[in-house]
């Protein structure tokens, strides 16, 4: 199937084979513990299924002289309201080594959820993590400083959850209008 | 020895004489205080708040609070169809909106897998390089007067107004422009764009050598930013830094060369960083410069964008937009140069709806701004003004 996507012939697909390569190598190292590649035209990502395995696997990404993704680029929460969870989505890539770059999702469960904090391999995760806890409510295991960043410390709710019911006053002040 | 040590730890100053005695001076501690700068500080460049615990003048750590702004993009974007995100771009970085609303095209035309005519390539790029300039003047200008230096503000100002005129002209509204639009552009330039987009950078030219004299070959400027704010290499790309900050840093990274975009890879610019003579290399002047020698790269790439944008007889630039935009399944994280570093769109289509399932905007500026409480520690509070200016934040950006 790959191979179909290789032969596309766009330079895209190129990309992708990139991004693969770098996946094989996670994936020799940590087996089950993360997902099959999969190989998104436009964002090629694998999925971190052992959530303990995590800052090992960010480390190894990170650290390895074959990999070095010194570079997060963004990380992303989203509600999967479907499967019951939420996530983050952290796009990588490598300055000044490789060429490569890939996306990584990590997913918990959507009531009480909790992921293992990064912000200690990237400091960049550090802000991106309070942001995904503000707007979404998992909690990051480790983290230094998780305060609300962008809402009030005292709002109720995470306004971007699906099913995000938005309080009726803050302050006295009536909220929707 | 031992005891001693653990003197110099309790901020006990300890004088050692000559004849192998020691004075130990005890509980010369001063009082932290605590000092609120903002929201309303004019250096802080809009509703940032920092909370500074400081030593006398010495800032011991600078907490940013942010938020003041916050209008939830995000949720927004969930709510309407693709082209109506478009205006909500230009709110967030509104210095720099042709930039942004590229970077949200470009994420939403990679799943739409579209072809864009090439005319219009051209014309995005000349605005938004165009875009780029009156960014960075706004940068240097206030940048200067944050310390003290009102003149090159007027002059900045003055040469952004014609900027602002040019892009008035083509769009209709002076900074929140929806011009660029998914698949093409809200309408064809006029006729006369060329010339007088021509006419502006051969009158520009010189002034930038201008700028360059008032600030920085000047004096007072020089000895107020260099060497403050030292960020290293590796640590600046460990903070995600992008744009000019992390060009200011020595790593020679650009999005329009190393994941090249639109037309850029057809046009031949240099990407800036500092050498080491001017300034020292990861230091708020070397930030500055970037910046300063940016805008003559823009230059250049706008002066050959002109010669070699095709002349189309009856062209429409709306021609390859879809009827309806309703991207396949999928999933893009898109994101271009923009003045103040990277601008990322995390966009998921679910294929059945004209709205993004998710849309999260990565910003430059917020990315940028995280690094404060490393780059303020043990800063004197005049060189945190200093510090904010060389990060240049745009608040709409960073807060969203």
């Amino acid at each position: 199937m790959d191979n179909g996507m290789e032969e596309a012939g766009n330079s895209m697909s190129a990309a992708v084979q990139q991004s693969k390569a770098a996946y094989d190598l996670i994936r020799a190292r940590f087996g089950d513990a993360v997902s099959e590649f999969d190989a998104n035209p436009t964002m090629p990502f694998f999925e971190v299924l052992d959530l303990s395995k995590w800052v090992d696997i960010a480390l190894f990404m990170r650290d390895d002289s074959r990999l070095k993704f010194n570079y997060m680029a963004c990380l992303s929460g989203v509600d999967y309201l479907e499967q019951n969870q939420l996530g983050i989505v952290c796009n990588l890539e490598s300055i000044g080594h490789h060429p490569h770059r890939i996306a990584v999702k990590v997913k918990c469960q959507r009531d009480g959820g909790s992921i293992p904090s990064v912000s200690c391999v990237w400091h960049t995760a550090n802000w991106h993590e309070r942001e995904a806890y503000d707007m979404y409510g998992m909690t990051f295991d480790g983290h230094p400083d998780l305060r609300r960043i962008l809402c009030p410390e005292d709002w109720t709710g995470f306004p971007l959850r699906k099913d995000y019911q938005v309080q009726e006053t803050y302050h006295g002040i009536k909220v929707p209008y | 020895m031992q005891e001693l040590g653990k003197a110099e730890l309790n901020s006990t100053r300890i004088i050692r004489q000559d004849d192998n005695r020691v004075v130990i001076e005890k509980d010369l501690d001063t009082e932290y205080m605590v000092l609120s700068m903002g929201p309303q500080h004019p250096s802080t460049h809009g509703v940032l708040r920092l909370e500074c615990i400081t030593d006398g003048e010495v800032v011991v750590e600078a907490e940013p609070y942010l938020g003041y702004l916050h209008r939830c993009f995000e949720k927004y974007c969930e709510k309407v169809d693709y082209p109506g995100i478009v205006p909500y771009t230009d709110r967030m970085d509104y210095l720099a909106g042709m930039n942004t609303e590229l970077a949200f095209c470009l994420g939403v035309e990679k799943l739409l897998d579209i072809e864009i005519p090439r005319r219009v390539e051209f014309i995005r790029v000349i605005v938004s390089e165009l875009n780029r300039i009156a960014s960075h003047l706004v940068a240097i200008g206030t940048y200067g007067i944050d310390l003290g230096a009102f003149t090159p503000f007027l002059f900045c100002f003055r040469d952004r107004e014609h900027i602002l005129n040019l892009l008035e002209w083509i769009s209709g509204a002076r900074m929140l422009y929806n011009y660029i639009w998914i698949g093409g552009l809200s309408f064809d330039v006029p006729a006369d764009f060329k010339k007088r987009v021509a006419e502006f950078v051969t009158y520009f030219k010189p002034k930038t050598r201008e700028l360059q004299q008032l600030l920085t070959e000047n004096e007072i400027f020089v000895k107020r930013t260099r060497g403050v704010g030292m960020m290293p290499a590796e640590v600046a790309i460990n903070y995600a830094w992008s744009g000019p900050m992390l060009r200011g840093s020595g790593v020679k990274w650009d999005l329009r060369r190393n994941d090249p975009y639109s037309i850029y890879p057809e046009l031949d610019f240099d990407v800036p960083v500092p050498d080491g003579k001017l300034s020292d290399i990861g230091d708020s002047l070397s930030r500055h410069l970037v910046r300063a020698l940016e805008i003559e790269e823009s230059l250049k790439i706008i002066e050959q964008c002109l010669d070699k944008m095709p002349e189309v007889e009856g062209f429409n630039s709306r021609s390859a937009i879809p009827k309806k935009i309703r991207p396949k399944a999928g999933e893009v994280y898109a994101r271009a140069e923009n003045p103040r570093g990277e601008v990322g769109f995390y966009i998921v289509s679910d294929g059945k709806s004209t709205k993004p399932l998710r849309c999260k905007a990565r910003s430059s500026c917020f990315v940028n701004l995280a690094a404060m409480k490393d780059l303020s520690k043990g800063q004197l509070i005049p060189d945190l003004v200093a510090i904010i200016g060389s990060i240049d934040i745009v608040l709409g950006e960073v807060d969203r």
